[in-house]
């Protein structure tokens, strides 16, 4: 009985929001997209709009994703471009670069960035000191992507989070996105990008559903690489971070409001090059700063913002 | 004896592989022109006198870091090149100044990357390690790395569809990585056109192949991936060889693998004078029974292909096109300084790059 009315009750909504609509004409509105669609969307805008962009990792093509990331692309792409690889890290990362060395545009998925690990030295020493060490001759366009950091539950091995360590690295851009449009628009932006990227995501935000506005439904809709986000203003105190952690600021930040404190939270959005303009000029405000971030704090993400504080312009003013 | 009464071809007998899941080899005899055999000589004598001048570059502190000579390996290089074309494509790891020369570089460009200056081929900052040229993807330092990028490399021919191949070679050291066992898996799933070559010279740094490896029987390694091994100091059997390995991977049967036994008179690197763990009865040896280059000029001679006079006439040119690397190498100067920070990222804006200090800005552009 209560199943029939809650229907009927929602029946009755539906109706009168589609007579709503034939009434007054309302353009499309923002929808919710969880950052899981919105990734799969960027994946299939980009592999539809560019012949050599290409999808390779574990369980990427008939699993249809670890995570369901990559649902719905085997099918619609074939296995030329949707390439299941064997459990060996190292042999195909390795691969993945080489691809992109000769004129294919690769992302390569880790199922998550703790096995990144095996294949470091193909992240690192193939990829982000090629276009260095041949002086321009050779450049790398190629995206790692995949889970990082912290999950439920899932021990010490498979919750490292990384973006202090590629972070580390000339010669790579580190992403770390956190609603569904970052997702969205920072992963076109990494594919489009002819240099390597390390795209960090989180496997606990991949379920969340964040609105997406109509301008970041479209195909070439973009966020550029190396701009954080302020995603809510506040006078008193600064909090800056990335990825999930900024749910929990925003989390903090509704608290604390209650008693009178209004937090600015910045959304780092990429890690390297890091927005340190965005973060100084909201300390010049604020006066006061926390860093949040899922990694270990000792030579973390955290300990080279709070560095570049001190070393800026502007630290002594702060005074 | 004038030229007019010299051969222009002659039918050479080739050694004979040894096969691994093969049902045929490389043809047991191959034709060498004149022409061909000329070139041969001079690419190979070239290699050779640049690699002694390295040598001698180096004793002078002239070039510093690291340098890996290839001098007695010379047959592999020319051999390989000539068995594919320059719209192929290859990647070797850190002895790799002979097949930056074989694919399109110049010796004036290796020598003075060597010595670090702005004229060499990489701007002077790559190195011995890092030279780059087209379709030919370095000079590797990592021991093994270059294998895999080899097999992507090939990936991205079969994807684009343009009937090239590639090339990715490996040492007796490396060739027991694990990533190139990985690579062995993937190239033979998807039948990559890529040609794994081990360039067997007995010594994985000090470290003989019967101490390194618990099967030295490098071209069956690949188990289920063909196999041949050959003489690597004769540059016909390395080119027939390679033609034949070109074929079965452009014909879509997936990769192959070739042992090419070799030798290097020179240590590991210039810090290893290469007599610790061999004898100087074993170089001497080899030198003398089994030179490439000794072993070309022989078969020419013999043959009635080449005059004595020709063959030094070309070491004479040889000798001044090196002379004239090594005086450019040594008087280009340095890279500029504000040219430490370039090359970071490809196709964007300059960038301030974080330096030692706040009030040091250093610039990188594109």
């Amino acid at each position: 009985m209560a199943s029939l009315r809650s229907f009927l009750r929602s029946g009755k909504n539906a109706v009168s929001a589609v007579l709503r609509r034939e009434f007054h004409g309302t353009p499309p509105a923002a929808v919710q997209v969880t950052v899981r669609d919105a990734l799969n969307q960027a994946l299939d805008e980009e592999l539809e709009r560019d012949e050599r962009v290409f999808l390779l990792g574990e369980e990427v093509a008939q699993y249809d994703g670890a995570y369901k990331v990559s649902r719905g692309l085997w099918k619609k792409y074939g296995d030329k471009r949707i390439i299941d690889t064997p459990i060996t890290e190292m042999g195909f990362a390795g691969i993945a670069v080489g691809a992109a060395m000769a004129g294919l545009r690769p992302i390569c998925e880790f199922m998550t960035f703790n096995f990144s690990m095996q294949a470091i030295d193909q992240v690192i020493n193939s990829a982000a000191k090629t276009y260095y060490m041949s002086a321009g001759l050779q450049p790398v366009p190629i995206v790692f992507r995949g889970p990082n950091g912290a999950s439920a539950g899932v021990a010490a091995q498979h919750s490292q989070c990384f973006a202090a360590w590629y972070g580390h690295c000339p010669g790579l851009k580190v992403v770390s996105p956190w609603s569904a449009e970052d997702a969205k628009g920072l992963l076109k932006s990494a594919i489009r990008d002819d240099n390597p990227v390390v795209f960090l995501e989180n496997e606990l935000m991949y379920g969340v559903p964040f609105e997406m506005s109509e301008e970041a439904q479209s195909k070439d809709f973009l966020l550029p690489i190396g701009k954080a986000k302020i995603e809510r203003q506040g006078n008193h105190v600064t909090l800056v971070s990335h990825s999930r952690m900024v749910s929990l600021c925003l989390d903090a930040a509704a608290v604390l409001a209650k008693e009178g404190i209004e937090c600015e939270v910045i959304n780092m959005r990429t890690i390297r090059p890091l927005d340190a303009e965005a973060i100084e000029t909201s300390v010049m405000k604020t006066n006061h700063l926390i860093t949040v971030e899922g990694g270990w704090p000792q030579f973390g993400v955290g300990a080279e913002i709070l560095a570049r504080i001190m070393e800026g312009k502007d630290f002594f003013i702060c005074f | 004896i004038g030229y007019g009464l010299l051969t222009s071809r002659f039918l050479s007998d080739l050694c004979k592989c040894d096969l691994h899941k093969l049902e045929e080899g490389p043809p047991l005899q191959a034709v060498l022109t004149r022409e061909e055999g000329l070139q041969y000589y001079r690419t190979m004598q070239t290699i050779r006198r640049m690699e002694l001048k390295a040598d001698q570059l180096y004793k002078q502190k002239i070039i510093r870091g690291f340098c890996h000579l290839y001098d007695g390996q010379e047959a592999c290089a020319v051999g390989i090149e000539t068995g594919i074309n320059l719209s192929d494509h290859l990647i070797t790891a850190y002895r790799a100044h002979g097949y930056t020369l074989t694919r399109g570089g110049t010796v004036r460009e290796i020598m003075a990357e060597l010595t670090g200056r702005r004229g060499g081929i990489a701007k002077g900052k790559g190195g011995s390690m890092h030279m780059y040229t087209k379709h030919f993807y370095g000079g590797n330092g990592i021991v093994g790395a270059q294998v895999p990028l080899g097999a992507g490399v090939a990936l991205a021919c079969k994807y684009l569809g343009n009937n090239e191949i590639c090339v990715c070679l490996y040492g007796d050291g490396a060739a027991n990585q694990g990533q190139i066992f990985e690579t062995y898996n993937m190239a033979s799933l998807w039948k990559l056109p890529c040609i794994f070559i081990c360039e067997n010279n007995k010594y994985g740094m000090g470290t003989s192949v019967e101490r390194a490896a618990a099967s030295t029987d490098y071209y069956k390694r690949g188990d289920f991936i063909p196999g041949l091994r050959l003489d690597g100091m004769d540059v016909l059997c390395v080119r027939e060889a390679t033609k034949f390995a070109a074929e079965h991977c452009r014909s879509g049967k997936g990769p192959i693998l070739m042992e090419l036994q070799t030798y290097r008179y020179h240590g590991h690197s210039m810090s290893d004078p290469g007599v610790s763990y061999r004898t100087r009865e074993e170089i001497q040896e080899v030198r003398s029974k089994s030179d490439p280059i000794s072993m070309l000029k022989d078969r020419m001679l013999s043959n009635n292909m080449a005059s004595v006079e020709e063959l030094k006439e070309i070491d004479v040119e040889v000798r001044k096109e090196i002379e004239d690397a090594a005086q450019f190498a040594t008087t280009d100067p340095e890279p500029p300084l504000d040219d430490l920070c370039n090359h970071i990222f490809y196709n964007d804006p300059p960038m301030e790059v974080r330096g030692t200090n706040p009030w040091t800005k250093l610039k990188s552009v594109s």
